[in-house]
C-alpha cells in the first residue's frame, strides 16, 4: 500500500512538473516567436512590458483571462464551447509517452523520466494527432460562420493529405529500434546513434509532415488570415482563443521532442543532464519552425495535396522497401 | 465481479448509448461525435481485453481517419436536420425484419452457450510484435484479399475521378 501510494505521489509531482513546464515555454515560445519573427523582418517586437518584452506573455494571458467570452448566435453552443479544449487536451496528452530523460533514484526507488512508456508508444501518437484535428474541424462547423467553415473544412482536408506521410515515415525508424516504445527508440539510438545518419530521408519527411501538422505557415491553411479572417477560431475570445493558441505552440514543441526522440537521439547528449538536452533540442526545431514561418509563403489547397499524395507519399514508401531490405540483410 | 468486469459493462453500456445517440440524432455533425465516442468505447475494450495495438489502431483509423473524411463530406455538403423522414417505410420495414433476425440468433447463441462461457475470460496481453506474427502467419490470405479488395476500390475511384474522352468530369464540374 505504502509503494502504491509513493508510486502515485511521484506520478502526481511529474504530471505537474511536465504540465508546468510545457505550458511556460508554450507561453515563452509566444514571445521568442514575436522576437524573432520581428528581426527578421527588420522590427522591434514587444518590447514594452518588461525589459525586452519579457513580462508580454503574462500581460497577454491576463488579458486573455479576463475578456469576455462570447458564443456567437445560432452557434452549436455545446460544440462550440468544447472545441478549443479539444485542441489543448491532445497536444498535452502526446507528451505522455516522451521520455525526458532516463532513470533518477529518490530513496531507493528507481523512477523512469517518463509518464508513461507504453508499448504502443507511436501509435498513441498518431492517434491523438488525428483526434486534435477535431476541435479545429468542429470549432470551425460550430461557429456557424462561413469563413469558420470554411477553416475547418481545410483542416480536415489538410489532415487527409499529410497523415499518411507522417506515419508511413515513422516505419523506418519503428524498424531500425524494433519497437513502438518511445523509451525503446532512444535506447536503441543510444547503441546505433542518432537515426539521423540512417534515415535522412524519412527525417525530412517527417519533418514537412509534422510542420504541416502544426497547421503553421507554410501549412496554416485553416487560418490563412488574409484569405479567412482567421479560420477556425475566428470567433473564438478571450481564454477559449487562448486555448487554441496554447494548442498550437504546445504542438509546436511536442513535434520538436518527437523529431528529437525519432530522429535527433532523444534526450542523450554530452556533458548535460537529460531533460536539458531534450529541452534544446526542442527549443532548436521550435526555432527552425519560426525561421520557416518567417521565411515561405503559405502553399495553396491544391499544392499542399499534391505534395502530400505525390511526393511524400511514394517516397516514404520507397524509404520503407530500402530499409526493409537494409534490415533482412 | 472482478474490477475487470465492472470496466467491462460500464464500456460496453457507454458503447451501446452512443451507438444509440448516434443512429438517433437528425444533426448529422452531432452523428458523427457520438460515433467517434463509440468507437473510442470500442478501442477501450480492445484495451481491456489485452490489445493495445488493435485499440490503437481503432482510434487510429477509424475514430481518426475514417470519421474525418465522414465530417469534412457531411459539412462540405451543409445538410443538416432534415424535415423530412429518412426513410420511408419501404426500406425501413426490411431493415427491421433483418435486425430482428440478428436479434433473435444472438439471443439463441447465448441460450444455447455451453456453460463454460459464462467464466471470465483470462486476461492476456498481446505485443505489437506477436500480433503481427500471428495475423500474418495465420490469416495472411484473408488479409491479401482484402488488401486485393481494396486495390480494386482504388483503381475504381482513380477511374471514376479521371477526366473522360470528352472532358466528363470538368464539364459535370462547370454545371454543377
Amino acid at each position: 500500500m505504502l509503494t502504491y501510494a509513493a508510486g502515485l505521489l511521484m506520478l502526481t509531482v511529474k504530471l505537474a512538473l511536465v504540465l508546468g513546464v510545457l505550458l511556460f515555454v508554450a507561453a515563452y515560445l509566444v514571445w521568442v516567436e514575436r522576437k524573432f519573427l520581428a528581426r527578421l523582418q527588420v522590427r522591434y517586437g514587444p518590447n514594452r512590458a518588461g525589459i525586452f518584452g519579457l513580462l508580454q506573455p503574462i500581460a497577454d494571458s491576463l488579458k486573455m483571462l479576463t475578456k469576455e467570452d462570447t458564443v456567437p448566435e445560432d452557434a452549436d453552443r455545446i460544440v462550440f464551447l468544447l472545441a478549443p479544449a479539444v485542441v489543448a487536451l491532445t497536444a498535452l496528452l502526446m507528451f505522455a509517452v516522451v521520455p525526458f530523460g532516463g532513470t533518477v533514484t529518490v530513496w531507493g526507488r528507481e523512477i523512469p523520466m517518463v509518464i508513461s512508456d507504453i508499448n504502443v508508444g507511436l501509435l498513441y501518437i498518431f492517434a491523438l494527432s488525428s483526434l486534435g484535428v477535431y476541435g479545429i474541424a468542429l470549432g470551425g462547423w460550430a461557429s456557424n460562420s462561413k469563413f469558420a467553415l470554411l477553416g475547418g473544412i481545410r483542416g480536415a482536408a489538410q489532415l487527409i493529405s499529410y497523415e499518411l506521410a507522417l506515419g508511413l515515415s515513422l516505419v523506418p525508424v519503428v524498424m531500425l529500434a524494433g519497437s513502438f516504445s518511445l523509451v525503446d527508440i532512444v535506447g536503441a539510438q543510444a547503441v546505433k546513434g542518432p537515426f539521423i545518419y540512417y534515415q535522412p530521408l524519412a527525417f525530412i519527411i517527417f519533418a514537412i509532415a509534422a510542420a504541416a501538422e502544426s497547421m503553421r505557415i507554410p501549412f496554416d491553411l485553416p487560418e490563412a488570415e488574409n484569405e479567412l479572417g482567421a479560420g477556425f477560431h475566428m470567433e473564438y475570445s478571450g481564454m477559449r482563443f487562448g486555448l487554441f493558441f496554447i494548442g498550437e505552440y504546445v504542438h509546436v514543441q511536442v513535434l520538436g521532442a518527437l523529431i528529437a526522440v525519432f530522429f535527433l537521439g532523444g534526450w542523450h547528449g554530452p556533458f548535460l543532464p537529460g531533460p536539458v538536452w531534450l529541452l534544446i533540442k526542442i527549443l532548436l526545431v521550435s526555432l527552425f519552425m519560426i525561421w520557416m514561418r518567417g521565411t515561405l509563403p503559405r502553399l495553396r489547397y491544391d499544392q499542399l495535396m499534391a505534395i502530400g499524395w505525390k511526393v511524400l507519399i511514394p517516397l516514404a514508401l520507397v524509404n520503407i522497401v530500402v530499409t526493409g531490405a537494409f534490415v533482412l540483410i | 465481479m472482478t474490477v475487470y468486469a465492472i470496466l467491462f459493462y460500464i464500456l460496453a453500456g457507454l458503447i451501446l448509448i452512443t451507438t444509440g445517440l448516434a443512429i438517433t440524432r437528425r444533426n448529422m455533425v452531432h452523428t458523427v461525435i457520438y460515433l467517434v465516442f463509440s468507437f473510442f468505447g470500442s478501442a477501450m475494450l480492445f484495451y481491456l481485453l489485452g490489445a493495445p495495438l488493435l485499440a490503437a489502431l481503432e482510434v487510429i483509423i477509424y475514430a481518426g481517419a475514417i470519421m474525418i473524411l465522414f465530417l469534412f463530406i457531411i459539412i462540405m455538403m451543409r445538410e443538416e436536420s432534415p424535415e423530412t423522414r429518412l426513410f420511408v417505410p419501404r426500406q425501413w420495414l426490411p431493415a427491421a425484419a433483418i435486425g430482428l433476425l440478428y436479434l433473435a440468433l444472438g439471443v439463441l447463441l447465448i441460450l444455447s452457450a455451453d456453460p463454460t462461457t459464462g467464466e471470465p475470460m483470462k486476461l492476456a496481453q498481446a505485443t505489437p510484435a506477436a500480433f503481427g506474427e500471428y495475423l500474418f502467419n495465420a490469416h495472411w490470405l484473408t488479409i491479401e484479399i482484402a488488401s486485393l479488395l481494396l486495390l480494386v476500390a482504388l483503381i475504381g475511384a482513380l477511374h471514376l475521378g479521371r477526366e473522360g474522352k470528352g472532358g466528363d468530369a470538368r464539364k459535370t464540374e462547370e454545371t454543377s
